[in-house]
C-alpha cells in the first residue's frame, strides 16, 4: 500500500516552500507550480527511482519538466528529496543562485534537462526514451506538459516522433489546469481536445484528477502495462490548488504574492 | 586536382566512425540522401533515426539523447539546422552545453537551384552568438573528415558548415586538423587573406594570379570560426598593411565580423571584406551565383590591388 499520507505532508511542505521561493524572489510561477505538486511529488516519491546514489548518473529514471516555469515545483521536490538544502531554497531567482527562474541541468543535481523555453522539453524526453531504447536499458522517463504548452508546435512533431519509434517507456503527464498567462486556454487559442489528439497520434490516453494520489499511482502503474506505445495522462488539475485565493486565478501564473498575501497563504498550507 | 563536396566526405567518415564508436548516435530530417548520413545508415541502421521533416524536434531529440551519455550528430540544410531550429539549438544544446554535433550541409549560396529560401548566408552569425558553441566550417574533403573524427573526442555543441558542391582537395591526406589553429597554406609578404570554406580555394587561386604579377600574399584557411585563432589573426595582422576576409556568408556577423571583432581591439589593420553583400541569393548554378555574388578569386585580387 501506498503511505498516501506521507505524501500529502510532502505535498504540504512543497506547497509552503514555494510560496516562500516565490514571495522571497518577488518573481515566479506558483499557478502552474500548484496545479502539478500532487504529480511531481507522486513522481518523485512513489514512482521515479531517482535517489542520492543515483542523481548523478546519466542512465537512470528521469524527469523532465517540460513546463519549466513551474521551476519553484521542481526545485522544492528535490529539496524534499534531500539534493538541495532548504536555505538554498530562498536563493530562487536571485543573483548568484542555482536555482534559475527555469531550470538548469548543469546547476542542480535531479534536474534532468534545462527547460523553460515551451515544447522543447518533451522533445528531449523523446531523445531520452530513444535512448533507453536504443541501448536496451530498462529505465523509465517521465515528461510534465502543460495544457497552454501544448499550442506549440514542437510538441506534435515530439508526440509523432514518441509514437512512431514505439516509445512505451515513456510517460507524459499533461497537466491540463485550464489557464495560460492571458487566461482560459480555450478562449486563447483552444488545444482541446487533447486526448483525441494524443489518440490520433498513437499515443494511449489515461485520464486522472491530478490532485488525487491513489488515481495517479493507478496510472503510473496502468502506463507501465501498455507496450508499444507511448501513454498520456491526462491530468485534470487546477490552477494554484491549495490556496483559496489562488485557485483557478490566470493571474496568478506568474506573479509573486506580497507578504501579506503570502501569510495568508501559509495559513490555508497547514 | 581531386574534387569532393565536403558533404560527401562527411557520409564517408561518419559511416566509418558510427561502426567504430558505439555511444555515436546519428539523426537526420528526411535528408539523409542530401545530407549523406544515409551512409551511416546503410552500414547502422540501428543507430541512425530520420526524424522526419521536423528540425526543431530533431534538436530536441538530440538533445535528449545526449543527456544519456550519446555523441550525436544531427544533420539537414543549414538552412534548417541553423535558422528555423535556431532556439531550440539554443536552448537544449547552447544553454545545456549538450554533446551534439550539428552538422549542416548546403550552406550558403552554392546550395544553388533551389534558390534564397534555402540559401544559408546567416548561420555562421547565428551559431557564433551561442555561448560555447564551437563553429567549424572545413574546406574540403581530408580537412572534413578529420574534423568529423575529431570532434567525436571533443566534448560540447559544434556546429559544423558542410558545402553541396565538389571542391578541390587542398590538404595533403596526412593533414591533421586541430580545433581553433588557422592553417597557413601560402606564406607571402604585408598582405594577409583569412579564408574560410569554399573561399579557401578562391584565394589559393588569387595566390597564384597575385604571384605572377609579383605580389606575394599569406594565405590562411580559418576553418574554426569559433572558437577563432586570436593569436595567429593578431601576429600576421601585426607584419600586414591589409587584411582579407573571404567567404560565403553575409557580411555580417560571419568571419569579416570575427577577425574585425579581434583587430579592432589588440592590432587594427585595414581590412577588405570579400562576403555577401546584405541581400539574398537566387537560383542558379552554384558557379554563376559565386560570379554574380563577387565570391570568386576576383574579388580577392581586386580587394589585394586596391592597396598596392
Amino acid at each position: 500500500m501506498h503511505n498516501i499520507a506521507a505524501l500529502q505532508e510532502t505535498a504540504l511542505r512543497v506547497r509552503r516552500n514555494i510560496i516562500k521561493m516565490v514571495t522571497e524572489a518577488k518573481s515566479g510561477h506558483i499557478g502552474g507550480s500548484f496545479s502539478a505538486t500532487e504529480i511531481a511529488v507522486s513522481l518523485y516519491f512513489e514512482e521515479m527511482n531517482i535517489t542520492k546514489s543515483n542523481v548523478k548518473d546519466k542512465v537512470r529514471d528521469k524527469f523532465v519538466l517540460s513546463k519549466g516555469h513551474a521551476s519553484p515545483l521542481l526545485f522544492a521536490v528535490l529539496c524534499e528529496k534531500g539534493f538541495l538544502e532548504e536555505k538554498e531554497l530562498l536563493t530562487f531567482r536571485k543573483i548568484n543562485s542555482k536555482l534559475q527562474g527555469h531550470p538548469n541541468m548543469n546547476y542542480v543535481d535531479g534536474v534532468d534537462m534545462s527547460t523553460g523555453s515551451l515544447g522543447q522539453g518533451i522533445s528531449a524526453a523523446v531523445g531520452m526514451a530513444l535512448s533507453y531504447k536504443i541501448h536496451n536499458q530498462d529505465f523509465r522517463v517521465y515528461s510534465l506538459v502543460g495544457d497552454g504548452e501544448s499550442q506549440e508546435g514542437m510538441v506534435w512533431e515530439a508526440a509523432m516522433a514518441a509514437a512512431h519509434y514505439k516509445l512505451d517507456n515513456l510517460l507524459v503527464i499533461l497537466d491540463q489546469n485550464g489557464l495560460q498567462i492571458d487566461g482560459d486556454i480555450t478562449k486563447v487559442m483552444n488545444p482541446l481536445p487533447l486526448d483525441e489528439k494524443f489518440k490520433a497520434f498513437g499515443w494511449h490516453v489515461l485520464y486522472v484528477d491530478g490532485h488525487d494520489y491513489n488515481q495517479l499511482l493507478d496510472a503510473y502503474a496502468k502506463a507501465k502495462t501498455i507496450k508499444g506505445q507511448p501513454t498520456v495522462i491526462i491530468a485534470k488539475t487546477i490552477k494554484g490548488k491549495g490556496v483559496s485565493f489562488m485557485e483557478n486565478q490566470a493571474g496568478w501564473h506568474g506573479v509573486a504574492p506580497t507578504p501579506e498575501q503570502a501569510e495568508a497563504a501559509l495559513k490555508e498550507l497547514v | 586536382m581531386a574534387k569532393m563536396a565536403t558533404r560527401e566526405a562527411y557520409g564517408k567518415a561518419l559511416a566509418e566512425l558510427i561502426v567504430r564508436d558505439e555511444k555515436v548516435i546519428v539523426l537526420d530530417a528526411d535528408l539523409s540522401k542530401s545530407t549523406k548520413t544515409y551512409d551511416a545508415k546503410a552500414v547502422c541502421p540501428s543507430r541512425h533515426f530520420n526524424v522526419g521533416i521536423a528540425e526543431c524536434d530533431m534538436m530536441g531529440i538530440a538533445a535528449g539523447l545526449a543527456t544519456c551519455g550519446n555523441t550525436v550528430y544531427a544533420s539537414s540544410f543549414a538552412m534548417f539546422a541553423a535558422g528555423r531550429a535556431y532556439e531550440i539549438v539554443r536552448n537544449s544544446i547552447g544553454y545545456t552545453h549538450l554533446n551534439v554535433k550539428i552538422c549542416a550541409t548546403h550552406a550558403g549560396i552554392t546550395l544553388g537551384e533551389d534558390g534564397a529560401s534555402h540559401q544559408s548566408i546567416e548561420d555562421i552569425s547565428l551559431m557564433r552568438g551561442i555561448p560555447g558553441m564551437n563553429v567549424v566550417q572545413p574546406c574540403d574533403d581530408i580537412e572534413t573528415a578529420q574534423v568529423i573524427n575529431a570532434i567525436a573526442n571533443i566534448n560540447g555543441p559544434f556546429y559544423i558548415r558542410l558545402g553541396r558542391g565538389a571542391v578541390d582537395t587542398v590538404n595533403a591526406p596526412d593533414y591533421k586538423w586541430q580545433l581553433g589553429k588557422g592553417v597557413v597554406l601560402k606564406e607571402g609578404k604585408d598582405i594577409t587573406i583569412f579564408a574560410t570554406g569554399v573561399m579557401v580555394q578562391q584565394a589559393l587561386l588569387a595566390y597564384d594570379a597575385l604571384k605572377a604579377e609579383g605580389v606575394e600574399v599569406t594565405v590562411v584557411n580559418i576553418h574554426t570560426i569559433k572558437p577563432l585563432d586570436k593569436e595567429l589573426i593578431v601576429k600576421l595582422a601585426k607584419k600586414s598593411k591589409l587584411i582579407v576576409s573571404a567567404e560565403e556568408h553575409s557580411k555580417y556577423g560571419g568571419l569579416s565580423s570575427a577577425i574585425a571583432e579581434v583587430l579592432a581591439a589588440k592590432c587594427p589593420t585595414l581590412m577588405e571584406v570579400v562576403a555577401i553583400n546584405d541581400t539574398f541569393g537566387e537560383s542558379g548554378t552554384p558557379n554563376a551565383l559565386l560570379e554574380k555574388y563577387g565570391l570568386t578569386s576576383k574579388e580577392i585580387i581586386a580587394a589585394v590591388k586596391r592597396h598596392i
